[in-house]
């Protein structure tokens, strides 16, 4: 029996900053103070708060310890665990009170506000264990589904619970599972869809990592409840730590007989395999997912016919997002009416977003729907770092859009965003300070678009590589009023005229762009300059003459030689040469030189 | 996995690895193993496990055990104090693991304090 649990976050972020290596210092430090007996130490999924990592929980005192180095160890041994004597100074900040007392990390603005349900065991049990997947409750949905449920009743929980996809167009649930289930055929398939591929997005990762259990079972009830014996989970391979937890995962469920022939002695079949997906983002549009599980190059078909009725190998299919059947096992436990119970009107639960971009708790968090952009942002992600002004947050990835300031008080939910020019997306949540430029964003996301573009329709194809021009024009300021209407007529032609979703919202970062900051378009079109001092080609770096102490730092430090002048005299940039890197102003100590 | 049952037997069994990784409830009753030099040396640490162990064994889902430092009384040591949620504080000195027994059934469970192993059972204080 162990008296104390050591809970090192194993996640992604974590992992990358070396959460192995305090892992094995961990267990070499306690089997030389002979506490191998009484204590456990045990490698989680994420605990969120990816921006102080690497994160370590000990209980039963519950100490939160933050950016965690190996040479940390010992001490944490010989103090904690021998001593009970709790580490302050590496404790989470937050969790120290101004009287150097210590409160619950509940209590913390990164946690108070959030309500963890789809990543309620991230963080609490190993993933690579079942046994404690099934101390918290985990199985016990699919057992009651399977003893008490006619698959007809599971569909109308979920129908009754609200529930929408998590993937991005927020599709009710239930719906897509009675479409399935309506359809008679000798074999039907239940997938996952595991390739998020948004720049900046990891919920799903961290809950294959953290939790893969939870995504097994409620395909096990999808497949229940549809009527079908086969599964496939399409995970991207830049994904390694999700892919081997999930393949321990089936490996365990199949050797409990929680996944094959006759689980629960009812008879029914259920099986799930992996497919790995090479990294295309396309492949993330249901179509094309299909297509890549059945072998072929990852390309969208037309729809109609909907996968429910014509999906993978023509059979009837559901596929949902990872973060969807995370939130399906606690609704058949508690009941619609729980799940019903948070959120807004049309949106109903919790969502997980992604935070990144300048803020200060980057990580993952989950709030009830209906939280507003200004509590995740000022609340729970700490602000923007360096005192700066909040510009805009993009949601939605490539194919979402940025809210500005004027709607940071709007409830989140999937239509309010959609309202404003955005979409929920998969769930990336990246902040802007005013230090970013919006055209130039927009061509980030242009950029990706087009590598990410499949080819095989010609508006998305050619369309978004001209939109990724016509963008790159106004950046170096050569471009006209009459491109920045071509360029906005040519958003629209795309959007309505694109074969998948991929390059259906492939504009709408330019056009929500367009929408909250045409000024900055305009500024870079007519007045030839960046107001947020970001595109190269239209700063010039000037040297103050009466700041200048002549001390020739710059130009020993400029690569091109663009700096000439004299010992003790002011110093002159050649524009003409300057290549905007920026070096010179970076070196100069008495902050002579500013770019316009 | 034959039964709801089996599924069960198994979630009963493998709780009690899991239960410790709670956050601290107001309501629960501190149980607290004095843990330095002194504490270890006069025999704290199988005081501790057999807290630990009989606790989890009786599935007492109400109790927290843990450690602290030297709390300044070291020839009493091995101490032990107990925190109510009520705010009562009651510290138990010379603590052995024989007498972990009757205090988890008589105070931990029925409220009843253990005088004769109380601090102010031993006098001159």
């Amino acid at each position: 029996m162990y008296r104390s649990h050591v809970l090192v976050c194993g996640g992604t972020g974590c992992s990358s900053s070396n959460s192995q290596q305090i892992i094995d210092a961990m267990e070499k430090e306690i089997a030389e103070a002979g506490l191998s007996d009484e204590v456990k130490v045990v490698k989680t999924g994420c605990f969120g708060l990816c921006a102080l990592g690497p994160i370590m929980i000990i209980y039963p005192e519950g100490s939160f310890y933050s950016e965690v180095k190996p040479s940390d160890v010992p001490e944490i041994v010989e103090e904690h665990l021998l001593k009970g004597r709790i580490v302050k100074r590496l404790l989470y900040k937050e969790t120290v009170q101004e009287d150097n007392s210590v409160k619950s990390l509940n209590e913390t603005n990164f946690y108070a506000k959030q309500h963890r349900v789809a990543l309620r065991n991230c963080g609490v049990i190993n993933p690579e264990n079942i046994e404690e997947y099934i101390a918290v409750d985990g199985y016990q949905a699919l057992g009651k589904v399977l003893t008490e449920m006619t698959p007809q009743q599971v569909i109308d929980v979920i129908l009754a619970s609200g529930l929408r996809g998590r993937g991005g167009a927020g599709f009710p649930t239930g719906k897509k599972w009675s479409f399935a289930a309506a359809n008679q055929a000798d074999q039907k398939y239940v997938c996952c869809n595991a390739d998020e591929g948004d720049p900046g997005a990891f919920m799903d990762r961290s809950v294959l990592e953290g939790d893969p259990h939870v995504v097994l079972e409620a395909m096990a009830i999808a497949g229940y409840a549809i009527g079908a014996s086969q599964g496939y989970i399409y995970v991207r391979a830049e994904y390694p730590i999700a892919v081997h937890r999930l393949q321990i995962a089936i490996k365990q469920a199949r050797e409990y007989g929680l996944l094959g022939k006759d689980i629960f002695g009812t008879g029914f079949n259920f099986d799930i395999d992996l497919r790995l997906g090479a990294g295309a983002f396309v492949c993330g549009e249901e179509t094309a997912l299909m297509t890549s599980i059945e072998g072929h190059r990852g390309e969208p078909r037309p729809r109609p016919p909907f996968p429910a009725v014509k999906g993978l190998f023509a059979k009837p299919t559901i596929l949902n997002n990872v973060e969807t059947y995370a939130n399906i096992p606690q609704i058949i436990l508690k009941g619609a009416d729980w799940f019903a119970s948070m959120g807004t009107e049309k949106s109903k639960g919790t969502k997980v977003f992604a935070l990144g971009g300048k803020i200060n708790n980057t990580g993952l968090v989950e709030v009830p729907m209906g939280t507003t952009l200004r509590e995740i942002i000022e609340e729970i992600g700490g602000g923007i770092p360096n005192g700066k002004k909040f510009k805009a947050a993009q949601t939605g990835g490539p194919s979402g859009g940025c809210i500005p300031a004027q709607h940071l008080d709007v409830p989140i939910d999937y239509d309010n965003l959609i309202a404003i020019g955005s979409m929920m997306g998969s769930g990336g949540l990246i902040v802007m300070d005013e230090d970013t430029c919006m055209v130039d964003i927009a061509k980030f996301f242009l950029e990706f678009t087009v590598d990410e573009s499949c080819g095989k329709c010609t508006p998305c194809r050619v369309g978004t590589k001209r939109l990724y021009e016509i963008l790159d024009k106004i950046t170096r300021g050569q471009a006209t009023m009459e491109d920045l209407d071509k360029l906005e007529e040519l958003c629209y032609y795309i959007k309505n005229n694109s074969l998948c979703g991929l390059g259906q919202t492939a504009p709408n970062p330019i056009l929500s762009t367009l929408r909250y900051f045409r000024d900055e378009y305009i500024a870079h079109i007519v007045d030839k300059t960046c107001p947020a001092g970001v595109c190269k080609h239209l700063m010039k770096y000037t040297i103050d003459p009466n700041k200048c102490k002549g001390c020739t730092l710059c130009a020993r430090n400029c690569p091109v030689n663009a700096i000439s002048g004299t010992v003790k005299q002011p110093h002159v940039i050649d524009t003409s040469k300057c290549i905007k890197c920026g070096a010179c102003m970076e070196k100069c100590r008495f902050g002579a030189i500013s770019k316009k | 996995m034959k039964s709801l049952e089996e599924l069960k037997a198994i979630r009963d069994r493998a709780k009690i690895n899991v239960h410790l990784r709670k956050e601290n409830s107001p309501d629960n009753i501190r149980v607290v193993v004095g843990m330095a030099t002194c504490g270890i040396a006069a025999g704290a640490r199988p005081v501790l496990a057999a807290f630990t162990e009989e606790v989890a064994k009786r599935g007492l889902q109400n109790v927290m055990v843990t450690q602290t430092g030297c709390i300044g009384l070291c020839q009493y040591e091995p101490i032990v104090e107990v925190y109510q949620p009520d705010g009562k504080v009651t510290t138990y000195v010379k603590m052995t693991p024989d007498k972990v027994d009757r205090i988890i059934t008589e105070h931990l469970v029925n409220g009843k304090v253990v005088d004769e192993y109380t601090i102010g059972s031993v006098g001159n204080l």
